[in-house]
């Protein structure tokens, strides 16, 4: 068979199922009896298998079938949950991780065949052999005839309401039969819906079908694994039904038995006493059945909140193409729009243009709300990204023999598709920092006054059109003196620069390349690449990154990262002959200043304005051109901030508000530094976008 | 006329300037003028020619980038021919049009002309390797002069003309 055409979607869910295993695994660790998480950890590790079978990935099935074994005993209760064995199956999730990378390089699993964690996994299940726990001894043996019998007729397992049992009882009294049936369909069955339906048919035939275990909703929908139970009303023999559900193709076989009300469990019982002998068994695989047959629905009952989510995000995977396209489409039409504007403010002398605007204002309307919906639709949580990171800590803090814990809060806060597959790794940075040169050795704790366990937060949310992504620790801060000896030590600053440097721009120089105050090098961090990659990775994305510190009491480094990309608001204003697009996300106030205002600081202009000093930046000579005014008029300044810093932009005139579809120059107009895209206005000219944060 | 029918040798001749076709690699090239010479562009890059516009200046680039233009809703750079081959700045008459490209991997650029003369097909017969001469700096861009209809065509090396320049 021909699977290259599924890769994708093998790769994108065994990574979903990867994921899941990290984190239940993490909560197994937390918990080693909480039966839902062992539950899930089977579920996700045997759809891996099954996965991996199917596309003829050998290994990583066998590496996934003995991890199943494992899990499969824990779940029986025959081993218990050991320090040792979670480290191991962190180790198979990471050899799992290996083969998917080389899948995902060369469609081909390659050649490692991790033998000797296949050794220590059977190792494991030979020691839940040996030595079974002791209050547990007896209880398998007694489960294991019922629960064989039950597997067999499943149909038994069928909770009964009160209508049915109803139905059952007059159909009895009438002398009809009344039969169980468990129909099992073959592994290899494609179309077992199909198959379900054509079982369904012939039984109908014979007699009515009371009722079916999956619902009949769900075996339409495939919800089920390779068996479904039914119970049928009939005037025909047992043998005669069997028959006819047999004679369908691709079923494996068909189980029956003659249904009386006292052998079924209705629902009282099951409910008032789940644990009676009897009705334990089937009540029991009951649960099973459902939550197999339906493996993206969360677990019904959840004791811990993180184990309430849903499992696997139902998403309707699109291709990023297919949304760029409509995208274009969106931003074609708010160019249609932004001509008829253009043309109706053009000829304002036209009297009857009072219909011509409203419906422009409904365009308007329509064409703001499909933008924002479109971009929804590219908004991702950032959950994706920092669902690793728990099981990165952990694995750190054995690294490092430190102990810390991560709070993560805003998981669902959303941002751009593409920005959230490029933040992954500037956030692991800021972590490994964190654990590694942030947060002090124990004992320094203890010394310190601080609980011993270092306490690292990440926190995301949203901040008007951005979104604000923190890492906090609360380890020793940034030692700004270490930082200047080193940057002098370095020549990047001299010492006479050093004196004079304010904090901040000293705590700002290990955003350079090549700067790592770390007097060894580990491999965790230190190696001098990481926070000046940080910062042109975020960078790259429109974004910034920014760092608090103080000694001793730890240090907060922020990633301030804009909502969307494509399309954004924006003032509009004239420079010499020419318009500029300035974005409104980044614009404080509009002043008029006269001349008299202006004011010269070590040979700059600034101007006073309610009791700050902000920097003038005549925009006609960073843009090459020549101002149209006459120096002694009144001067027009658009004010903008970066952070805390404001700077004063002075331009010719203000044209006003306008939503702009952003457009890149193009590869042939290498990178600018104040010009961050062009934009097509109304007219079909073509205006830039001023980068107020490059002006700084 | 039914093909079936056809003569064996009619068919092994049909078969022949198949073959010939193939040898002889023919080229079509837009000759375009530039001040008193033609030039030769492939029409292999040629997205689009369009009138001369209104073009946006972009500051603190290269000087032989123009700007940027817009073509249907796609912002695309303009850049002079003349002063990336080191002539004279344009001058513009309304002949002058804008010679969409499109290079691979680098997307659409728009070149400036003075004129748009003509289409020719040239065979590999008709065009000579240059002679090169360092000291001249628009060479760089030749490569290789088209004789057609007792004209000299210089047929330019797209990939040259809109390299960047140090």
């Amino acid at each position: 068979m021909d699977v290259s055409q599924y890769l994708e979607i093998f790769i994108d869910e065994t990574k979903e199922h990867l994921q899941n295993l990290n984190t239940q695994i993490l909560n197994l660790e937390q918990e080693p009896d909480n039966m839902d998480t062992i539950n899930e950890i089977f579920r996700a590790a045997h759809s891996l298998k099954g996965m991996a079978g199917t596309m003829g990935y050998k290994r990583m099935q066998t590496l996934t079938h003995d991890m199943e074994n494992v899990f499969s005993e824990v779940r029986n209760g025959n081993i218990k949950v050991k320090d040792n064995m979670i480290d191991v199956l962190f180790q198979c999730l990471d050899a799992l991780e290996e083969y998917l990378e080389n899948i995902q390089g060369e469609a081909d699993e390659g050649t490692n065949e991790n033998e000797h964690l296949i050794k220590t996994l059977n190792e494991i299940m030979k020691g839940a052999d040996s030595t079974p726990v002791a209050n547990q001894e007896a209880a398998p043996d007694k489960k294991a005839a019922p629960v064989q019998s039950a597997e067999e007729s499943k149909w038994n397992s069928i909770v009964l309401g009160d209508s049915e049992s109803t139905v059952i009882s007059s159909a009895l009294s009438q002398g009809k039969n009344v039969y169980g049936l468990t129909v099992y369909v073959q592994e290899s069955c494609i179309l077992k819906a199909a198959r379900a339906f054509l079982v369904f048919k012939a039984v109908e035939d014979l007699g009515e079908i009371l009722i079916s275990n999956p619902s009949s909703q769900d075996i339409e929908d495939e919800k089920f694994e390779n068996d479904f139970s039914i119970i049928v009303i009939t005037d025909a023999e047992l043998d005669t039904v069997i028959k006819a559900a047999s004679e369908v193709s691709e079923i494996e076989k068909v189980c029956g038995g003659n249904v009386s009300l006292d052998a079924l469990a209705t629902e009282e019982e099951a409910e008032s006493k789940p644990e009676a002998a009897e009705v334990a068994p089937s009540t029991e695989v009951a649960v099973k059945e459902e939550t197999e047959a339906k493996p993206q629905s969360a677990p019904k009952q959840d004791k811990k909140p993180a184990a309430g989510k849903p499992v696997v995000n139902r998403t309707v995977r699109v291709d990023i193409e297919k949304l760029d396209s409509l995208m274009n489409l969106v931003s074609e039409l708010i160019i249609a729009k932004n001509s008829m504007v253009s043309i109706t403010s053009n000829s304002e002398a036209g009297n009857n243009s009072s219909a011509f605007n409203e419906q422009i204002e409904y365009l308007e309307s329509v064409t703001t709300n499909l933008h924002e919906s479109v971009m929804k639709v590219r908004m991702v949580p950032i959950e994706s990204v920092v669902q690793k990171f728990p099981r990165m800590i952990r694995d750190l803090q054995k690294k490092l023999g430190k102990q810390m814990e991560l709070y993560m809060t805003g998981e669902e806060t959303e941002l751009d598709r593409t920005v959230v597959d490029e933040i992954g790794d500037p956030l692991m940075h800021l972590l490994r920092n964190a654990a590694d040169h942030g947060l002090e050795s124990a004992e320094l704790r203890k010394e310190r006054g601080k609980p011993a366990v270092g306490s690292i937060h990440l926190d995301a949310y949203q901040d008007g059109n951005n979104v604000v992504i923190e890492v906090k620790d609360d380890g020793n801060g940034i030692d700004v003196e270490a930082v200047k000896r080193k940057a002098i030590e370095r020549g990047v600053i001299t010492a006479e620069q050093g004196e004079n440097m304010p904090d901040k721009d000293i705590v700002n120089l290990l955003f350079l390349p090549s700067f790592s105050t770390a007097k060894t090098v580990t491999d965790v961090s230190g190696r001098g690449v990481g926070l000046d990659v940080v910062k042109s990775k975020i960078e790259s994305l429109s974004g910034e990154v920014d760092v608090k510190t103080k000694l001793g009491e730890g240090s907060t480094w922020s990633i301030r990262l804009p909502l969307t990309l494509a399309i954004i608001q924006a003032l509009m204003v004239i420079v010499g002959d020419e318009k500029y697009a300035i974005s409104l996300g980044s614009i404080q106030t509009l002043e008029t200043i006269t001349k008299q205002d202006i004011k010269l600081v070590q040979n700059e202009e600034v101007i006073h304005l309610r009791g700050t000093v902000i920097p003038l930046i005549r925009l006609d000579e960073v843009l090459d051109t020549k101002t149209k005014k006459n120096p002694d008029e009144d001067l027009v300044v658009v004010i903008v901030k970066k952070g805390d810093k404001l700077a004063g932009l002075v331009v010719d005139e203000l044209i006003g508000q306008q939503e702009i579809v952003i457009k890149s120059l193009g590869k042939f107009i290498s990178k600018l530094k104040i010009i961050s895209g062009a934009t097509i206005l109304g007219d079909g000219e073509v205006a830039l976008i001023v980068d107020a944060n490059a002006l700084f | 006329m039914d093909n079936s029918k056809l003569s064996r040798a009619e068919i092994e001749k049909l078969q022949e300037q198949d073959v010939n076709f193939v040898v002889q690699q023919i080229n079509q090239y837009i000759v375009i003028r530039l001040g008193e010479e033609q030039y030769g562009i492939s029409i292999n890059y040629i997205d689009n020619i369009v009138r001369m516009q209104h073009i946006t200046r972009v500051p603190k680039v290269a000087n032989y980038i123009r700007g940027v233009i817009n073509l249907r809703g796609e912002v695309i750079p303009v850049m002079s021919l003349r002063l990336k081959m080191g002539l004279a700045e344009d001058e513009e008459t309304k002949a002058t049009r804008i010679i969409i490209l499109k290079i691979e991997g680098h997307g659409n650029i728009g070149v400036i002309v003075d004129e748009v003369k003509q289409v020719v097909n040239l065979d590999e017969n008709q065009v000579e390797k240059p002679a090169y001469d360092k000291a001249a700096e628009k060479e760089m861009f030749i490569s290789g002069i088209g004789k057609s209809e007792g004209n000299l065509i210089s047929l330019l090396d797209l990939n040259a003309v809109t390299a960047e320049k140090e």
